[in-house]
């Protein structure tokens, strides 16, 4: 008989809670160990792609859905609201929050139809829309500037402008801890347990009420949303953007940082965010290696832990700290 | 007919036909074990650029492209050995960030092992196009077309005359129960993985006269075979086949009458349809209804 | 008359899985639906949850008519169900599991679960003690905390009932709740079904554990081939020729 003492998953209130202080606390702390504006800006991605994999991971670890192409509404929100701020004249963070809202609605637009797929049906539907979006924002070069990319306004309001490495360290910062703060408390909510029931079975699920085809949309739209937010926020950032943002390697990248953190954590998707956005600049050292090294990283890494960093190396301390008893 | 519409029609077919051989490959793995090999783009570009750099090496274009093949099928093995098998009880989503991450590592070595130019094979049999009726074929489409009837025609009486093959289909079928028939499920994944590769770098071969080889091509081409064996049904042969074919003929026509600039999208148009309309794919397998 | 199929058919592709299948159940009373493998219990088990379309008929749950509307609606009208293979989210702990169950009390938009509004920790509160409750009703309370994924067959089948309780069903369709389990398991099972019985909630019971079937339910319908080959009280139904004939060689156990 097993005993009733196995671990439940991580989920009961107080681990999360641990891991929110645990992130805000290395958010604050973080700059005592930066040395210089190239660190900064590192860190700045890092907590960019990581706002994004958040909200992915609700969408693959939580809600149990695939997609491979959620570069489409990152670069279709920093195009968005470039387009609007820089053709247009927009105010910058109206034209952020109009960018956001366009592509929800295209999420909300595109989803239905798509989500009723399942696995790698669904993972082709997404994987396509994400190639068409590429390849529409690089070929539409007299409205996106094509393959060369266009510029992108300041974020700022009357003349005030958010420039400078470190004052985007802070807001990117405090964004990303209340990401996870949100995305935390959906999770431990009916509505992410009926998240969570949709990818444990989806029949069940619907036994019990849980209607999926809602619930898939609610999350795959609250994941382009996010995406895009923080392809806008990364536009106003960098002052520049390209399509390269939007293709479909880095898709990829984004559910590899997902899987590879461990899915199912939001705080395994930060790490993976963390670690596979400082690896290829580590690795650039390597210069002709780095490609190599990138795969064959990620290659151990799911082979040896294939249920992602966090998760693995929490099972890990867990057992460590029982033996020690 | 115009000469025109023969034109793209036979530049289709050509590309399709690749397309199909590429989609064979992922259907083969699939089957087996139920991964998408995101990695099989690679393989047609180790069989293209092993194959240049064996000619410009001054080996004989046919030793040269055995070679190129053979090699692309032991990378295909050792991925098989080294990277699946440690994983097997993985989740698929980890399995499948495995093979990506293949793809990234067999990228990197193709820019170190060769280069990130682009590198020609001599055609087969001479450049001179033949004349079709105002249409111009080029003598390495005949060849891409007959390798792949061929090849396809080998294929089946390996599934379906050998020993071998017909492990491999009963393990798509019920893996439990062609274990408990004694068959090796490692040894059928090695030889699907093997077979796939193969598949890969032939057409990489065939290809690569028309139009040219780098370290990078295997990207769009995996993705173009990965939406052309969906449109013809995961895992279906004939559907691998057919898909791969309609792909190329759309997207020829469509870069010949619509747009050329959004060549690589009317594929992805067209699979994003399909799904949504055909879901189980054109010649799509029946699954058998969960049971619950 | 509670729940009212009426001349239900379902085809798979040149498979008559359901014929022509008609009756009605009445509220409070413990229903069986008995009949050799392969008669279609577990379809027509489908067909009265929403999991499939019928080919012809319609459902009724009381005045309501329930034919061709998706799964959850048949759950929102107040039918629940447990599943032969499991359908265990072992995805979650044993209590999760159970207040998942409760969605269609709890709900809430988005917003307010993202943004954790008060009444929210309230809500899970009471949440959590009712989903503790009905572990203790099906005998599992020391299991609340544990992963399912490490629980036994018998305690799970037990967690599917507790979880299809939360969502306070009208009506309840167990689908082999005593499979695989042992006399004593079993004869939890039956003390189980006559509690809930005796909380006003109508059972319908799909089995092939003919002592649990004579003993718990007081009308039994019986499937053969896909039709309903006879219905009516146990003790009726048990020494109908027709239903001995179907039943060949299945001996009282």
């Amino acid at each position: 008989m097993a005993s009733p003492a196995a671990a439940a998953p991580p989920s009961a209130s107080s681990a999360p809670r641990r891991s929110l202080l645990a992130l805000a606390a290395m958010v604050a702390l973080l700059p005592l160990a930066l040395p210089n504006n190239y660190t900064y800006e590192v860190a700045i991605l890092v907590g960019l792609n990581a706002i994004v994999c958040v909200g992915l991971n609700l969408l693959i670890g939580y809600a149990g859905q695939i997609s491979l192409g959620h570069a489409g509404f990152f670069g279709l929100g920093a195009y968005g609201t470039a387009f609007l701020a820089a053709r247009y004249g927009w105010p910058t963070p109206a034209s952020l929050a109009a960018a956001v809202a366009a592509v929800a609605l295209l999420a909300w637009a595109v989803g239905r139809p798509i989500l009723r797929l399942k696995g790698h049906a669904l993972a082709m539907a997404t994987l396509g829309m994400g190639i068409i979006v590429a390849v529409v924002i690089a070929t539409e070069d007299r409205y996106t500037g094509g393959p060369d990319g266009m510029s992108v306004p300041p974020l700022g309001i009357a003349g005030h402008v958010l420039a400078g490495e470190r004052a985007w360290y802070w807001v990117v910062g405090v964004l990303l801890v209340a990401t996870v703060w949100l995305a935390q408390n959906l999770i431990d909510s009916p509505r992410g347990r009926a998240w969570r029931a949709l990818h444990g079975s989806e029949f069940a699920a619907s036994a019990i009420g849980i209607d999926p085809a809602r619930h898939k949309l609610a999350a795959f739209v609250l994941s382009a949303a996010l995406a895009a937010f923080a392809g806008a926020l990364t536009a106003h950032y960098a002052g520049f953007i390209t399509p390269a943002k939007a293709s479909f390697l880095h898709s990829i990248e984004l559910v590899t940082m997902v899987v590879f953190g461990g899915m199912a954590s939001s705080l395994g998707a930060v790490v993976g965010a963390a670690v596979l956005t400082t690896l290829p600049q580590l690795l650039t050292v390597f210069k002709e290696y780095e490609m190599v090294l990138l795969g064959a990283v990620l290659m151990l890494t799911m082979i040896f832990m294939p249920q992602g960093l966090v998760p693995t190396l929490g099972k890990t301390l867990a057992a460590a700290r029982g033996k020690s008893r | 007919m115009s000469a025109q519409l023969v034109q793209f029609l036979l530049t289709g077919l050509t590309v399709g036909a690749i397309y199909a051989l590429v989609a064979l490959g992922f259907a083969i793995i699939y089957n087996a074990s139920h991964v998408i090999n995101f990695a099989q783009g690679e393989f047609v570009m180790i069989g293209g650029m092993a194959a240049a750099s064996f000619v410009e090496a001054g080996l004989p274009l046919p030793l040269a492209a055995l070679l190129a093949v053979a090699g692309a099928m032991l990378v295909g093995l050792a991925l098989e050995k080294l990277a699946v098998e440690p994983a097997r009880g993985a989740p698929v989503v980890t399995l499948i960030i495995i093979t990506i991450g293949a793809s990234i590592l067999l990228r990197g070595l193709a820019s170190l092992v060769w280069d990130k130019k682009i590198h020609a094979l001599p055609a087969f049999s001479g450049e001179t196009p033949l004349n079709l009726g105002g249409a111009t074929l080029l003598p390495q489409s005949l060849w891409v077309l007959g390798a792949t009837v061929l090849t396809v025609a080998l294929l089946w009486w390996f599934f379906n005359r050998t020993l071998t093959g017909k492990a491999i289909l009963a393990v798509s079928h019920n893996r439990l129960a062609a274990q408990l028939m004694g068959i090796s499920v490692r040894r059928v994944l090695l030889v699907s993985f093997g077979l796939s590769a193969a598949l890969g770098a032939l057409a990489g071969v065939l290809i690569a006269p028309i139009s040219f080889t780098s370290w990078d091509i295997g990207v769009m081409l995996g993705l173009k075979g990965f939406a052309a064996a969906i449109l013809g049904g995961m895992g279906s042969g004939p559907g691998a086949i057919v898909g791969g074919l309609a792909l190329g003929l759309i997207e020829s026509l469509g870069a010949g009458y619509v747009s050329s600039a959004y060549k690589d999208v009317f594929a992805f148009v067209i699979i994003l349809a399909a799904l949504i309309f055909l879901p189980d794919g054109l010649a799509g397998r029946r699954r058998a209804t969960e049971r619950v | 008359m509670l729940l009212r199929a009426e001349n239900l058919a379902k085809r798979f592709g040149g498979v008559r899985a359901v014929q022509d299948v008609s009756f009605a159940l009445a509220p409070g009373t413990v229903h069986a639906i008995i009949g050799p493998n392969g008669a279609g219990k577990t379809t027509l088990l489908n067909l009265l949850t929403g999991i499939y379309q019928p080919s012809e008929g319609s459902v009724f749950l009381g005045e309501r008519e329930l034919t061709g509307q998706p799964p959850h609606r048949f759950a929102a009208a107040g039918i629940g169900r447990t599943f032969q293979n499991l359908q265990i989210f072992f995805n979650m702990s044993a209590l999760e599991n159970v207040m998942a169950g409760r969605w269609l009390h709890e709900g809430g938009s988005l917003a307010a679960a993202a943004l954790r509004l008060p009444q929210l920790a309230r809500a899970e509160r009471h949440c959590r003690a009712e989903a503790l409750s009905l572990l203790d009703l099906v005998g599992l309370a020391r299991w609340a905390d544990a992963a399912s994924d490490a629980m036994p067959y018998g305690a799970l089948k037990r967690l599917e009932i507790a979880r299809a309780l939360a969502a306070g069903p009208k009506l309840l369709l167990l689908d082999e709740p005593a499979a695989g389990l042992n006399p004593t398991e079993t004869h939890e099972i039956d003390r189980l079904i006559r509690e809930l019985a005796a909380r006003g909630i109508t059972i319908v019971l799909v089995e092939h554990n003919m002592k649990l079937v004579m003993g718990v339910s007081g009308h039994v319908i019986v499937l053969d081939e896909g039709r309903l080959l006879a219905e009516g009280e146990p003790r009726e139904v048990s020494a109908d020729p027709r239903v001995i004939e179907a039943y060949l060689g299945v001996e009282a156990h």
